[in-house]
């Protein structure tokens, strides 16, 4: 299968480019700020300020490309954990994901007018259901589309297979977005499956898969925008393929040195997707060093006010553990809330 | 007030059907799925006739995949719809249990209440039908222990019509399990019209004073027909279908052991980690002072449901051996 791609491995424009100046601009400062909230994240965990932290660096373009084609008070997003960036480039805000990863209830819902799920712990469950978001927007007579993320190990659940049959059977607006980022945590792609091409799989539920260099921002995003047009036009669902790679370690607990080369991870490095789109930026004319660091100028205040912000955010109370466990607290539920009270 | 109203003879099956046409009618958020439940109507026949009556979009059929049915509903039920699932057969609900625990119970909890999941799975279960191997499990203990989902068994045709509706228009996800042998084993006067039961209620359906048999579902009728035998020998039991076993209307079950004084817990479901030590441990906790005899259980052995029928009746507790709980809780 053919690899979309319209960037070099330095940024420069293969051919001409299916953006607008207006977009490529808004889709590098989508990344940007992506990248600094990672880069800022990670900072906050080692000061204990955070819990444990999983790191996109490195597939920052595969998440934006698909959030920007997305309205977050009209389409879906079930991200993974890893999908920070998705999240906040569909419209979280920066503070309810650093409460999300102190593990405090105050971040883990979405505000009413984003209709995003909180992150997928367990691997592809989110398929299904997505699957299920989706058709309900057809039923509900909405051109609403649903997306999900997974990465390659995702694709060895049975929810995976399931919930992409049920789509294709249903015609549902989904997009699945696999991101391959080259490894479940140790296990390399090469051990997970033996397709060379995830997007293949598509082929089994007769539907339209696409293979796309998921450090390319521009290849991602007119994919996926394809794919939601197809889809708000009752075409059904479609698979992505991001061939991307995790540059950082799987979580803030993770050692990546047992398991793989820096070699490896320095050759990725080197096709990073910020270099390759700043560069394509700096290539047609359309930035300079002076708005690069007034860029980072105002990522950095709006990520302080974020932190801020959460750190108002009051701890979580001991009888929270019983509440939201059903619409009407149960007995239960009632004398647990009664005694957790009592102990404070 | 629905003892008011004209009543049909139906049974376990009719009196279900009834409740999701009632439903389909009265909500146009309300869709039923699973697999078979369009055209054929069920393998059980629940669905009969309302593909042909509310169309494809409400009724329809899906693959043949249970965490694929499970995850699908809890989509659906995301994206503000009303859905009921059903599962062929209470055994085969195990590939959805990651849906099941990972999710439906506690999406309300993992979302603070942003996203909900108004959902109704049902399911046959049970025995007593010789059906083949795992389509006679009675899995309501694993259901239970499941925060954040309710657990519904039905015992008759009036109770499964009000229950079921009452279910569907419950804004937390209900197992609603329905015991095969009662689908046209029992039939009883129903309620016209639409009505619902309130969930998490226990009752009496047999009053006595010797000793309690607490029961619910397929188990009912079976203490029902023990304590007419105890009541030929002047022994009068009282029998208490449990009916809602998340939540548990323990008040009504302390309150039968403080009459009777003796306590007989019935299910057909293996014996260990059974819903039954649920309510022995509940009475032992709270209700230890009434007691003038230890809880006895009665229970499926620590074994598979016997695929080999002919000798399933020496697995699933019956009236003989409910009698004999009986006479060691009265001669202790």
């Amino acid at each position: 299968m053919d690899t979309v791609q319209y960037l070099d491995d330095q940024g420069k424009p293969l051919q001409d480019l299916p953006l607008s100046q207006e977009e490529l601009l808004l889709g590098y400062r989508a990344l940007r700020r992506a990248r600094h909230f990672d880069e800022r994240a990670l900072v906050l965990q080692r000061q204990g300020r955070l819990g444990v932290y999983p790191p996109f660096r490195g597939q920052e373009a595969a998440q934006v490309g698909v959030a920007l084609c997305l309205q977050a008070d009209h389409d879906w997003l079930l991200p993974s954990y890893r999908e920070s960036a998705a999240a906040l480039t569909f419209g979280m805000p920066i503070s309810r994901l650093i409460l999300s990863w102190r593990a405090d209830p105050a971040g883990w819902g979405a505000p009413p007018n984003v209709n995003m799920v909180q992150f997928y712990i367990p691997i592809a469950t989110q398929i299904p259901q997505a699957a299920g978001v989706a058709h309900a927007q057809r039923l509900l007579g909405k051109d609403a589309v649903a997306a999900v993320f997974i990465g390659d190990g995702g694709t060895s659940e049975g929810d995976f297979h399931e919930g992409l049959n049920f789509a294709s059977v249903f015609g549902a607006p989904l997009l699945v977005v696999v991101q391959n980022n080259g490894w479940a945590i140790s296990v390399p792609t090469h051990k997970q499956m033996k397709v060379k091409r995830i997007a293949q799989r598509a082929q089994g539920y007769g539907i339209p898969g696409v293979v796309v260099d998921g450090n390319d921002l521009v290849a991602v995003w007119s994919v996926a925008r394809e794919a939601v047009a197809r889809a708000r036009r009752g075409e059904g669902p479609t698979l992505i393929e991001a061939l991307t790679y995790r540059v950082a370690p799987h979580t803030s607990s993770d050692d990546p040195s047992r398991y793989r080369t820096e070699e490896e991870t320095a050759r990725w490095q080197q096709r990073d997707p910020i270099m390759r789109m700043k560069n394509c930026l700096l290539h047609l004319g359309l930035w300079s060093e002076a708005q690069e660091a007034e860029l980072t100028e105002a990522l950095e205040g709006e990520f302080l006010a974020a932190v801020e912000e959460a750190d108002q955010a009051q701890e979580p109370k001991p009888w929270e553990i019983v509440e939201q466990v059903y619409a009407e607290m149960q007995p239960d539920q009632k004398a647990a809330w009664n005694y957790l009270r009592g102990e404070v | 007030m629905i003892a008011e109203r004209q009543t049909r003879v139906l049974n376990n099956v009719q009196a279900i059907n009834e409740a999701l046409d009632l439903a389909l009618e009265r909500d146009p958020r309300v869709v039923l799925f699973g697999e078979d439940v369009g055209v054929m109507g069920g393998v059980f026949r629940a669905s009969d006739g309302l593909q042909q009556k509310y169309g494809e979009q409400r009724v329809f059929d899906t693959p043949l995949a249970e965490s694929g049915i499970v995850g699908f509903g809890i989509g659906l039920a995301m994206a503000g719809l009303r859905p009921v699932a059903e599962i062929q057969f209470a055994g085969f609900l195990y590939p959805a249990l990651d849906q099941i625990l990972s999710h439906l119970g506690r999406m309300r909890h993992r979302t603070r209440g942003r996203f909900s999941i108004p959902m109704v799975i049902r399911a046959p279960y049970g025995g007593g039908v010789k059906t083949p191997e795992q389509h006679a499990d009675s899995p309501e203990a694993i259901l239970a222990h499941v925060p954040g989902v309710k657990v519904v068994i039905p015992s008759s045709p009036e109770r499964a019509k009000g229950l079921l509706l009452a279910a569907i228009e419950d804004p937390d996800p209900v197992f609603f399990l329905e015991a095969i042998k009662l689908y046209r084993g029992v039939k009883a006067e129903v309620p016209e019209g639409y009505y619902t039961l309130p969930l998490g209620r226990a009752r009496v359906v047999r009053e006595g004073d010797a000793a309690s048999l607490f029961c619910y579902g397929g188990m009912v009728e079976v203490c029902q027909k023990a304590a007419e035998v105890a009541a030929r020998e002047g022994v009068e039991l009282e029998v208490v279908d449990l009916e809602t076993l998340v939540p548990l209307d323990t008040e009504t079950i302390f309150a039968s052991v403080q009459k009777t004084g003796r306590a007989v817990v019935v299910y057909e479901a293996m014996r260990t980690g059974g819903f039954g030590a649920e309510v022995a441990a509940r009475i032992a906790e709270e209700a230890l002072d009434y007691l003038q005899a230890p809880i006895v259980r009665v229970a499926g052995w620590d074994a598979p449901y016997p695929p080999f029928s002919a000798v399933e009746n020496y697995y699933r507790p019956d009236a003989r051996r409910v009698l004999e709980a009986v006479q060691k809780v009265l001669t202790h």
